[in-house]
């Protein structure tokens, strides 16, 4: 698999991601309020808090999902307010989601296959015909994504429909089809929700082994704290939309604040 | 014991990914394609008498194929895309009166030209309805559909110069003739027709079957089992829906031309009624939907099996009256279908899936 975001104008370090003071509310209910923060390129970049603290609202702000009311999101350089999703998509964004959301009717190669949708060219002709360059296209296809399937070492399952398999697996083609986009920023909603140790571990190996030998840039949120500060360069706070911590996991760990916020405090 | 794949390795993605990777199935489907083929030799032949012939063609074969074809044109949009749609007949009628349209007004073209464009103009009339699809899901998106079933109706009716002002409302077939040979209208015999029907049906199958293994197929299952996730990979969720629409209803659009032009040879607006659209929907669901082999079976259970229930008892010597057999007819074929239901809720498909596995590893299944 080619090194994603290798032609990206961003080197290792700089930022791939800012977060300037986004607010989203729905109605009156404020999700997010004034939130800043930044992802560099390479980092695993960890966001936590306690529930309901915004950390899915700004992924789905992120992913173009929501239309945060204020504030600014610059991806690469490139400022944007408002995006339809399949523009993220296409500007190197991929997601897992909280509660898998896989195509449950198709198999876990088809699936993945899916996740190159953007990646294929070939029109509706070719498409109809299903030889020569279409033909071709989806074998060069179907090549890399069983690259995909033998790193997350799920061949056993290929041809298995998804709606069968078991939650951890489920949760790994998940990660695969986010994979087959060739993301440049990969954000993980609780990759390790519902796991048991090994399939944690596993997981947790996964993730690592993106970030190192593909140079994916990853935003993740997680509840396991061990899993958190094990695996970030990074963790950002959030407790009730807002932003109360920021730095390396020493630092958060042992930041008044944040224990405030975990253990509450007595008033 | 016979049909399983054991010794056969596939050493290429080509060949892992053929529609038909199992030679079994090859051989199968190639069994199946002859036996299509030479149907119609059967009386030439004198296996069967020449009015068995005709009936065999005229009765059972070109009408099996066309709601074959509109089945799968449905199976397209409610199977694999997930959008109900109740305006199947709709979308036929218009195929059926454009095709009438094309070929007065150009009555030199070929015949069969008519027939497939006249499904171009069903896709447009279809992309106008699936318009609401972005928007609506469900059984919302069928009321929907529903309108354009009674709006396209009402047109048949009321639009005078549908049927070219023919003062009984109804459209009549004129003989068009494809290399000398008639095709359509009172001349053109049944093999003649079915042969066209055939040649038709199995082309499209051919190319709904390269369209659902691509690209554009997955789109259509990601669209229907989890839409946000699609969208956040993406894909365009209305380009798509349009696609789906457009396409399904071309293949309706070319059912229904078919219909009028290659088996009733003249049709009324009560043709394309809201019935049409139930009867189609109904196979698609217990052939089973996201299966193009399945719309053939829902298509063989609800039009063919009544057939036969029928002459059963004349040719068994059971004296029963016509009346009685056709009540009878009703509930056997409506018992059926619930019981078929009830085994496998995901149709017919499911069933010769679920049977194919059993014969893979019969008869020592551990």
């Amino acid at each position: 698999m080619r090194a994603p975001g290798s032609n990206a104008g961003v080197a290792a370090g700089d930022v791939l991601l800012a977060v300037e003071n986004v607010s989203l509310r729905f109605g009156g209910v404020k999700a997010i309020t004034d939130v800043s923060f930044d992802i560099r390129k390479g980092e695993i970049r960890a966001i936590i808090g306690p529930n309901g603290a915004g950390k899915t609202s700004m992924l789905n702000v992120i992913n173009g999902f929501y239309h945060p009311q204020e504030g600014r999101i610059t991806f690469k350089g490139r400022t944007r307010s408002r995006m339809r999703p399949y523009v993220a998509a296409s500007q190197g964004i991929a997601r897992t989601f909280q509660n898998v959301a896989l195509f449950k009717g198709m198999t876990t190669l088809d699936n993945i296959m899916a996740g190159r949708t953007l990646k294929m060219k070939r029109g509706f002709f070719w498409q109809m015909l299903r030889h020569g360059p279409a033909l071709a296209e989806e074998i060069e296809h179907r090549r890399q994504v069983e690259e995909i399937i033998d790193f997350l070492e799920i061949e056993h399952i290929r041809k298995v429909p998804v709606g069968r398999l078991p939650y951890g697996l489920q949760k790994r083609v998940e990660l695969g089809r986010a994979l087959a986009m060739e993301p440049e920023l990969l954000l993980l909603d609780e990759p390790m929700a519902g796991m048991n140790l090994e399939e944690k571990e596993d997981m947790c190996r996964f993730i690592l082994d993106v970030n190192n030998q593909f140079g994916t840039t990853i935003a993740l949120i997680e509840h396991d704290m061990g899993v958190v500060m094990d695996l970030s360069d990074r963790v950002v706070v959030l407790e009730y939309g807002r932003k109360i911590a920021d730095g390396v996991p020493d630092e958060v760990k042992r930041d008044q604040k944040v224990i405030d916020a975990y253990l509450g405090v007595a008033h | 014991m016979f049909y399983r794949e054991a010794g056969q390795f596939k050493t290429t993605y080509a060949a892992d990914m053929a529609v038909f990777p199992i030679l079994q199935d090859k051989i199968g489907i190639a069994v199946i394609v002859a036996a299509a083929v030479l149907l119609p030799f059967l009386g030439a032949a004198g296996i069967v008498s020449p009015q068995t012939q005709n009936f065999l063609l005229q009765v059972v074969a070109i009408p099996f194929l066309i709601f074959s074809l509109a089945s799968i044109g449905l199976n397209l949009l409610t199977g694999y895309t997930g959008l109900l749609s109740l305006g199947t007949a709709g979308f036929m009628g218009v195929g059926a009166y454009a095709c009438y349209k094309l070929t007065t007004y150009f009555p030199g073209v070929n015949i069969i030209v008519w027939v497939l464009a006249s499904g171009f103009f069903a896709a447009g009339i279809g992309v106008v309805f699936g318009l609401p699809s972005l928007r609506i899901k469900g059984f919302y998106l069928a009321v929907a559909t529903l309108a354009a079933q009674f709006f396209l109706q009402w047109c048949f009716i009321r639009i005078p110069w549908l049927y070219n002002e023919n003062a009984s409302g109804a459209i009549e077939v004129p003989q068009r003739t494809l290399l000398g040979v008639p095709v359509t209208g009172p001349t053109a015999t049944a093999e003649t027709r079915y042969f066209v029907v055939l040649a038709i049906v199995a082309g499209l199958t051919w190319i709904a079957s390269n369209l659902v293994h691509g690209r554009i197929g997955r789109s259509w299952m990601a669209v229907r089992d989890m839409d946000i996730a699609a969208e956040l990979m993406g894909i365009k969720l209305f380009d798509t829906k349009l696609l789906a629409f457009a396409v399904s209803s071309f293949y309706c659009g070319v059912a229904g031309a078919l219909l009028v032009f290659l088996w009733y040879g003249g049709a009324e607006p009560e043709v394309f009624s809201i019935n049409q659209s139930f009867l189609i929907l109904f196979m698609v669901i217990i052939g089973g939907l996201g299966s193009l082999v399945g719309s053939y079976f829902g298509a063989a259970l609800i039009y063919i099996l009544p057939i036969v229930l029928r002459l059963l008892p004349e040719s068994l010597g059971i004296p029963i009256g016509g009346a009685t057999i056709e009540h009878l007819t009703f509930m056997i074929v409506g018992a059926l279908i619930i019981f078929f239901l009830i085994v496998e809720p995901h149709g017919l498909a499911r069933l010769w899936q679920i049977g194919k596995q059993k014969l893979r590893t019969w008869p020592f299944p551990y």
